[in-house]
């Protein structure tokens, strides 16, 4: 069988054993993503402090690989992140995914930079992305 | 005997290897491996017979239709007609008035919803069934939220197949202005008992119509010996060009029903005061219609029963029970509807692999299934699940292909383990 890059152990390990998966008691701030085409859902649940910066985040994920292993690792990445800060990797991760090439600050987010040639699972791993931008900008209106 | 059944056997693989020769797009390598495609049910492939009809007409006899006081407007005239005569012979249609070209059978359905539904009375009925795509169940909300009918919704049973006691119970209050079926379900494969369908329906006072956009494709189908009042299908899945879709209804219920589209020839006089209409079909067909894709079904249409529904029904009825054996052999596969009466779609879900991620992997090896909701929300939330995989076949799939559809799906469930 074919294997695809796209399915790189990362990707699946996330998947198989998630990290940030879950909810957080403290949360003061929730983000929500639904792709219409299949039902996948994204729950994101956040501490974000005065400044804005996320101190802690999980995931609720119903969905497939690539989604759920995008939340993990957009978890991962944003955690500890100001708000400019995180939508800078946001535009970055849109570029990776668009293109393929996939800046350097990605670091394990790159992974997903073969979704160029998967253009109608696009949508899969950024639904996690949308849910944390609608999440943003829900506090910044605070 | 055994001789014999070699023998069948072998023409059988004759033949398929002379069908597959007539589509063009199968030798077509998808990431660097033969394309297997099962996914007709939401388009099929196109025999060169109907590419080269539509490029021939094209490049020979082409002009604008119904107009044109010249020979070449006259022969596309005429070719455009004959398939309206070869459709309604395809369909047993009472008559070539009953035939009404349409974009597919969304738009089919519409126009009955539209025409026909404002005939309907606040109170009146629409009946469909839990196991309807989207465009057979969007249009009667609409007409519902404009007219104030009731759409009732009959449903399915556990294993997939219309619960025609219920559809009983729902026509009981005699309230019921329009049965509206699908003929096959594109999710479940599943086949309805049309006939008695309609007899049901008919017995409480209504019409019925059937969406017959999968099942034409693999069943002959005979609108009289149905008793249908509306029937609708699409070129696109029957080996035809995407454009083209068949409305066939009754002769005396097309006279009664309004226009659906305004413009040009529909009409039969115009002026600023009032137009009137032009008899059926043609009151149907508002502007210049898709031309060449109506020539390329009357090609598709030939193309068909040059191998005959006999040869087609055979085949797929072997491959269908060869694909559910094959499949059942995967661990953690689940076939999603198991009707007795059934053609070949096959939905399926897997353990916990996506479906998706099913997809995105069979690609990868060459192999075209669909994966998501299939245009059938409300039947995925009866079955419990939010999207499956969808393997389904046409008259260019083998055996061999459903081999490597099985032997690939156990190797991706052997990856997510």
């Amino acid at each position: 069988m074919t294997q695809d890059d796209l399915y790189r152990t990362v990707v699946l390990q996330r998947t198989k054993t998630p990290l940030y998966a879950g909810k957080l008691a403290q949360a003061n701030a929730q983000g929500q993503g639904t792709n219409p085409l299949c039902g996948d859902r994204v729950h994101l649940h956040a501490v974000i402090d005065a400044q804005g910066r996320i101190d802690a985040i999980r995931h609720e994920t119903r969905g497939c690989a690539i989604c759920a292993a995008s939340a993990d690792l957009m978890a991962e990445r944003v955690t500890g992140q100001e708000p400019a800060r995180i939508r800078q990797l946001h535009a970055d991760m849109e570029a990776a995914v668009q293109t393929g090439n996939a800046p350097a600050a990605l670091g394990e987010l790159s992974a997903f930079a073969p979704l160029h040639r998967h253009r109608s699972r696009i949508r899969c791993a950024m639904l996690p992305w949308t849910a944390l931008m609608e999440m943003l900008n829900d506090d910044k209106d605070r | 005997m055994m001789d014999q059944v070699v023998t069948q056997a072998s023409d059988a693989a004759g033949s398929l290897r002379h069908i597959r020769a007539d589509f063009p797009i199968l030798t077509q390598k998808v990431h660097g491996k033969d394309l297997v495609f099962l996914d007709s049910a939401a388009s099929a492939q196109k025999p060169r017979q109907v590419i080269d009809c539509m490029a021939e007409t094209m490049r020979t006899q082409y002009a604008n239709i119904h107009r044109g006081l010249y020979w070449m407007s006259e022969r596309t005239t005429e070719a455009y007609e004959a398939v309206r005569d070869q459709v309604a012979g395809f369909l047993g249609a009472g008559a070539r008035e009953e035939i009404i070209f349409t974009r597919n059978s969304t738009e089919a359905i519409n126009l009955v919803a539209h025409s026909y539904g404002s005939l309907l009375r606040p109170g009146q009925v629409v009946l469909i069934s839990e196991m309807e795509h989207h465009a057979n169940i969007v249009p009667w909300q609409m007409l519902r939220d404009r007219a104030g009918i009731e759409l009732r919704v009959t449903p399915v049973t556990d294993d997939g197949a219309l619960d025609m006691e219920a559809l009983g119970q729902n026509l009981s209050d005699g309230r019921v202005a329009l049965v509206a079926i699908t003929h096959m379900s594109n999710v479940l494969g599943t086949i309805t008992d049309a006939r008695a369908i309609a007899d049901m329906a008919h017995a409480a006072g209504a019409k019925v119509l059937f969406d017959g956009s999968q099942l034409a494709v693999h069943r002959r189908v005979n609108v009289r010996e149905l008793d249908a009042d509306f029937y609708v299908l699409t070129g696109h899945k029957l080996y035809g060009p995407t454009g083209i879709g068949v409305l066939w209804a009754r002769r005396e219920i097309l006279d009664e029903m309004p226009p659906f589209l305004g413009g040009g020839d529909m009409i039969s006089t115009v002026s600023f005061g009032r137009s009137t209409w032009a008899p059926v079909p043609h009151k149907f067909e508002a502007g210049t219609p898709a031309i060449i894709e109506t020539i390329g079904l009357g090609a598709a249409i030939s193309y068909i029963e040059s191998i005959g529904f006999d040869r087609i029904g055979a085949h797929e009825e072997a491959l269908t029970a060869h694909a559910l054996k094959a499949l059942g052999q995967v661990s953690g596969l689940k076939v999603i509807g198991t009707a007795p009466e059934r053609g070949g779609v096959i939905s399926f879900t897997m353990a916990d692999v996506h479906p998706h991620d099913i997809a995105t992997l069979l690609d990868r090896n060459g192999i075209a299934v669909r994966a998501g909701h299939h245009c059938a929300e409300p039947l995925m939330r009866r079955l419990g699940v939010s999207a499956t995989a969808r393997a389904s076949f046409g008259i260019y799939t083998t055996p061999e292909e459903i081999d490597l559809l099985a032997a690939t799906l156990v190797q991706i469930r052997g990856f997510f383990v």
